[in-house]
């Protein structure tokens, strides 16, 4: 009997809501948009904490510029806080090495992540997902039983594709979906919101692909004023 | 101190495992600790006092703990070893990354035959239990 799964409730019992940011597919801006609204989140005053479960390329602490922090030892582990975000991920474990891990081995280690993790009282949880619809979606679902979904996509048919197979899986399993953000537009056009009209989920927003971005990752600053993150702070309040 | 967590879970399972089976008392419970995770077995006992003190359906169980020896067998070789052999040779701070989360064992050891960090965690992972008695 693994006793880790019968306490993972108990320590998320006082987060109020767990978002989790995924859409299947990989460089399309989940780690930033999870960023971007754990950040926005944060300087509104919420309680914000942000959980990279993306093991073999964990992508937040780079967009945060997370260095030389680490996991307090009490009762469990507790998460540091960077720029009032209490953040948790592998990194702390895996440093910058690869992690060849087999689904198994993932699942085990998002159990003991959950298992060990102080969060203590939260406003917001965001789950930064990983690509795919395997384990770490799914033990998602299974372990965070609350947990709501915030779909990225792009334009491109490839990416729409998968993001459609995450949307009916989702609804098949009866789990939250928030809405859809159209990220990296190049040009302006109706075809995500068309072709995703089936699944009847919540367009929150088109972000214009952003130049500026990549200069801004792991400078706190320079971030907070790319388009990019304004254009999540304008739209938070369809979120929260 | 980490481990609490765990033995917080232990006893968390030993409660709910006591409610379904209408146990009015439990009175034993045997624990597994896997050799990857590291944990002090005295230590985890003391934990487990701790938490079971404050509840009347458990306080009085005995705890049995033992060490589960670690065995990994490489995917690609089929070659099996014991955690022992690899972990001597780990820096302090690779052996508490894997005490904390087992599975970072693939990132700091390999296979001692081929080389490969592609293997199972056959068994001594982490804490299990084994069985939980009680009266009812």
């Amino acid at each position: 009997m693994d006793p880790r799964l019968n306490i993972i409730d108990k320590r998320l019992e006082n987060i109020k809501r767990l978002i989790a940011v995924g859409g299947g597919k990989g460089g399309i801006g989940k780690s930033l948009t999870a960023s971007a609204l754990a950040l926005t989140l944060s300087k509104l005053g919420y309680k914000v904490g942000l959980l990279d479960l993306d093991f073999c390329s964990p992508s937040a602490h780079i967009i945060l510029g997370v260095k030389g922090i680490y996991p307090k030892e009490e009762k469990g582990i507790i998460p540091p806080e960077i720029y009032g975000i209490r953040f948790m991920s592998i990194i702390y474990y895996a440093e910058d090495n690869p992690s060849p891990l087999r689904g198994i081995d993932i699942s085990n280690a998002i159990i003991e992540l959950l298992a060990i993790t102080q969060w203590g009282e939260l406003d917001f949880l965001i789950v930064d997902m990983p690509p795919g619809i395997g384990d770490s979606i799914l033990d998602t679902i299974r372990l965070m039983k609350r947990v709501e979904f915030l779909i990225i996509t792009t334009q491109s048919k490839v990416v729409l594709e998968t993001v459609k197979k995450v949307l009916k899986i989702l609804r098949e399993l009866k789990v939250p979906i928030i809405g859809v953000i159209e990220n990296m537009r190049l040009a302006k056009s109706s075809f995500v919101k068309e072709e995703l009209k089936e699944f009847n989920v919540p367009f929150l927003s088109a972000i214009d692909f952003d130049k500026s971005l990549e200069d801004s990752l792991g400078d706190i600053n320079k971030l907070s004023k790319t388009d990019f993150v304004r254009h999540i702070e304008k739209l938070v309040d369809k979120i929260k | 101190m980490h481990e609490w967590a765990l033995a917080e879970a232990v006893v968390s399972t030993a409660i709910k495992v006591s409610k379904k089976e209408k146990f009015k008392k439990i009175t034993k419970i045997k624990i597994k600790i896997g050799e990857l995770q590291q944990i002090d077995i005295d230590t985890f006992e003391f934990l487990l006092k701790e938490i079971i003190g404050n509840h009347t359906l458990i306080d009085k169980a005995e705890l049995k703990i033992e060490k589960e020896e670690g065995v990994l067998k490489c995917n690609v070789c089929a070659h099996k070893w014991n955690f022992k052999e690899v972990i001597e040779k780990l820096s302090e701070e690779y052996s508490e990354a894997i005490h904390f989360i087992p599975e970072v064992a693939h990132i700091y050891t390999r296979c001692p035959k081929c080389g490969s960090p592609d293997f199972k965690i056959v068994e001594g992972r982490g804490v299990l239990i084994e069985t939980i008695e009680g009266i009812r």
